[in-house]
């Protein structure tokens, strides 16, 4: 058991050292509200990990997510403003994303590109079409839109709770659906899935159309803390989350990883920020503490993988 | 003096013994022939004298100078050149770039003189009487011309012998002669040649002396004029069937399985005309490349066929997908079970269900209860050795990964199973295990299709041996017709030992 979850328990451990070296030096960060801020303006992120998860357990890598969540995040400002009634708001959104993320599926799956060259090129042009249609401009929400009419504190609340609910049911998905298996046989060993009578390409467009959904998701989690669609939302947003799924210990190669994993990634690295400041460390060594983090997470991985490599080796040879 | 000999070569892998006692020399101006059934060691032997391979035990000695610490460099350096099948080339290099590289050395630094390369390359080429301008990317060269810069190249090295490891396989038959004639203009400059060919009618033209390897070991040199081919295919196959098979006689059932004049053009297979019956065990014997996996790929949708037709139970269909494949009762254990039989990071339990995810869910949730069931019951049927379902397929043995394969399929509850190569580098406890466990499944009524490379498995196991050669069906034995010589025969298309 400790074995399987070594890694996801070796970073909650790091999490858990820095938080405890922040209560000593600096118990004030422990204030209800400040932790709620950290998590609430993070919460996005996490989301996109989850789908970015997925993503990467399927073989696969989304580097466009960023330019789909400024896209999603003005599709929702803009239908708000339009005085769309709020499902319908919402559903527009996730619709958004779904298409985005498909023509993204659609390309790798359906043309066989390496979506690491789609999702490069897409997000380019995204970048540039969005900025080309708004001209740059943030798009003023309406006044509804913000905490969706809730107030700042039930606001904040259903933010977090809409979080957890993604990743506690996508979790359990991976693990107790049929879809969820199919992601992993699909990122070990796609043909050997294919042989199992899997269709691959099906499982991949499927998880670029969800990571777009959960982008969506994520753009309106983000867009309702703030007056304004801003269209140059997102930048950097697609490296974040790779990181935390990286540093929780989902496998590049694929077929490898779970989300609880990711969620403890994301919580190391989106503590960090905060906690620096706290600190009162220069904001840039953030960059480079959490470069460093996904170097060690890396490094840990190949050494990991090696000695496995041998132990199957010696079993194999009996 | 014999330009290589090899004396009392041994080899093993994780316990198999693949060569034993290999002994023979070659001499310039030799071409010297090398034959064997699958698996007999000729690779093994090629790798061993090219230093990829350290051998166990016995000697290699070049020139009359023994070879202590072979490595791939040093038996290039001292003469040894292999071609393969596949050229290995730099396709985005040109011609005379692929062969500078045969022969320049010095360090990094070092400038290029382009025109001594070009100068250089023609001359090469020239020698073997190969017309192409130096300055094509090989890329773009036909795959007879490759072969013509890679002998070129190993002239450039100086090599004095050449290793040419079935050179006509992907050959077209008119670029065949053209070969032929490169080869023996080299041997008239002294070179000396180890052919190895299953094809028998190049070796009689071709060769002056002929080695016999069996099971690893050198069973007879003979001068190739002096040996008549069933005597050579005699010499290939004569081993004693000691393994016991725990065949029983089953009647047969209703077809399960018929082609009709089954082609398919991709993998070069053509007019394939098999049927196999509820409770039989059909073996499909033949060499390497004869497109036995082809056939079994075609039959479970995997390259689509494109000409003659199939019928399940009488029915025609049409298998383009694995999935339809599964839908229509059929089950497929690929030979390459490292790869793609088990997906090494999943776990026991779920390689054993992802096949039948399907049927195990509904309305897309997983029954786990059940999934561990069924994996337990199988680990229990098959007798796989493990500590528990959960872990990873991964840390398994081979045969246990075999068995976790096979567990995959019978889950599936098929009415045709086919398994290619299924003992293939298992060890021998689980090999009769996984042949038991085949008869078992044939009592119970399934059709057993049964792709074997080891003769006495495919004797000893099947009702019929259908026997493959260049992607068509060569001839089809029962089990009181089906001797190692006959089989071989079909195999190589000798047809005398045909009778059927």
């Amino acid at each position: 058991m400790i074995r399987r979850y070594l890694r996801e328990i070796s970073v909650a451990a790091a999490t858990v050292a820095l938080l405890l070296l922040l209560a000593v030096a600096k118990p004030q960060f422990f204030s209800g509200q400040n932790l709620r801020n950290i998590l609430v303006t993070q919460s996005y992120v996490l989301v996109v990990a989850i789908g970015m998860t997925m993503v990467i357990l399927a073989r696969q890598i989304d580097i466009s997510v960023g330019s789909h969540f400024a896209i999603c995040g003005v599709v929702a400002s803009l239908l708000a403003r339009a005085g769309v009634p709020l499902p319908l708001m919402i559903a527009g959104t996730l619709a958004s994303g779904a298409v985005l993320g498909g023509i993204n599926g659609l390309l790798v799956a359906g043309f066989r590109l390496p979506s690491i060259v789609v999702t490069l090129a897409t997000m380019v042009t995204l970048e540039q079409g969005i900025r080309w249609i708004t001209g740059g401009e943030p798009v003023r929400n309406a006044p509804t839109f913000q905490w969706l009419s809730l107030g700042q504190s039930a606001g904040e609340w259903l933010v977090l709770a809409t979080a957890a609910a993604v990743l506690v049911l996508f979790a359990w998905g991976l693990r107790r659906l049929q879809a969820g298996r199919a992601v992993y046989a699909t990122g070990s060993d796609p043909e050997a899935a294919r042989l199992a009578g899997i269709r691959p390409d099906r499982v991949i467009f499927g998880v670029f159309v969800v990571m777009g959904m959960l982008t969506a998701l994520a753009a309106i989690l983000n867009g309702i803390q703030s007056t304004q669609g801003d269209p140059t939302s997102g930048q950097g947003l697609g490296l974040q989350a790779i990181a935390a799924v990286v540093v929780g210990g989902t496998a590049i190669s694929g077929g490898r990883g779970t989300l609880i994993g990711t969620f403890v990634g994301f919580v190391l690295l989106g503590v960090i920020g905060p906690a620096l400041i706290f600190l009162q460390v220069e904001a840039s060594w953030e960059k480079a503490i959490q470069g460093a983090i996904i170097l060690v997470a890396v490094a840990s991985d190949a050494l990991n993988l090696r000695q496995r490599r041998n132990v199957g080796a010696s079993l194999a040879a009996h | 003096m014999s330009l290589l000999s090899v004396s009392g070569i041994a080899k093993s892998f994780a316990g198999v013994q693949a060569l034993r006692g290999v002994s023979f020399d070659l001499h310039p101006g030799e071409v010297h022939a090398l034959v064997g059934e699958n698996g007999a060691g000729k690779s093994t032997l090629i790798k061993v004298i090219t230093g990829a391979h350290a051998p166990d035990s016995g000697s290699i000695e070049i020139d009359g100078h023994p070879v202590a610490h072979n490595s791939p460099l040093l038996s290039r350096s001292l003469g040894i050149a292999a071609i393969y099948q596949q050229p290995a080339l730099f396709p985005d290099l040109t011609v005379s770039e692929n062969i500078a590289l045969g022969f320049e050395s010095g360090g990094l630094w070092r400038l290029v003189d382009w025109r001594a390369r070009r100068a250089r390359a023609k001359e090469l080429l020239g020698r073997i009487g190969a017309r192409m301008d130096p300055e094509t990317p090989v890329g773009m060269l036909t795959m007879p011309e490759q072969q013509m810069v890679e002998i070129a190249k190993s002239l450039g090295g100086r090599a004095k012998v050449l290793l040419m490891d079935e050179p006509t396989a992907s050959l077209p038959e008119h670029e065949v002669e053209n070969l032929f004639r490169v080869v023996r203009e080299l041997r008239s400059q002294g070179v000396g040649t180890l052919y190895i060919s299953h094809r028998l009618d190049e070796l009689y033209a071709l060769a002056d002396r002929v080695t016999v390897l069996r099971d690893g070991q050198t069973v007879a040199t003979r001068p190739m004029k002096e040996v008549e081919r069933p005597e050579l295919i005699r010499l290939m196959v004569g081993r004693e069937i000691s393994a016991i098979f725990p065949k029983r006689e089953v009647t047969p059932g209703d077809v399960v399985l018929e082609t009709r004049r089954l082609g398919c053009r991709d993998s070069g297979l053509a007019e394939i005309s098999i049927s196999i019956r509820a409770g039989e065990i059909l073996g499909l014997a033949g060499l390497v490349g004869a497109g036995r996996t082809e056939l079994a790929r075609v039959l479970f949708g995997l390259t689509p066929a494109t000409d003659g037709e199939i019928l399940l139970a009488g029915t025609p269909v049409r298998l383009r997908t694995p999935s339809e494949a599964v839908d229509w009762g059929i089950a497929y254990v690929p030979e390459d079970r490292r790869r793609h039989g088990v997906i090494l990071e999943l776990s026991i339990a779920a390689n054993t269900t992802l096949a039948i995810l399907r049927r195990l869910s509904r309305g897309g949730l997983l029954d786990v209860a059940r999934e561990r069931e069924i994996a337990l019951s199988y680990v229990e049927a098959l007798a796989v050795k493990t500590p528990s379902i959960d872990v990873a397929a991964g840390t398994l043995s081979g045969g246990n990964q075999q068995k976790v394969a096979l567990s995959r399929w019978l889950a599936t509850e098929p009415k045709l199973l086919i398994l290619d190569e299924p003992t293939q580098g298992i060890d021998v406890g689980a090999k009769s295990e996984i042949h038991r466990l085949m008869v078992d499944l044939a009592e119970r009524g399934m059709a057993i299709l049964m792709i074997s490379s080891e003769l006495p498995e495919a004797l000893g196991m099947s009702d019929r041996i259908g026997v493959m050669r260049g992607g068509r069906l060569a001839g089809i034995l029962s089990r009181a017709e089906a001797t190692q010589e006959r089989v071989m025969a079909l195999a190589l298309g000798h047809a005398e030992g045909a009778a059927a």
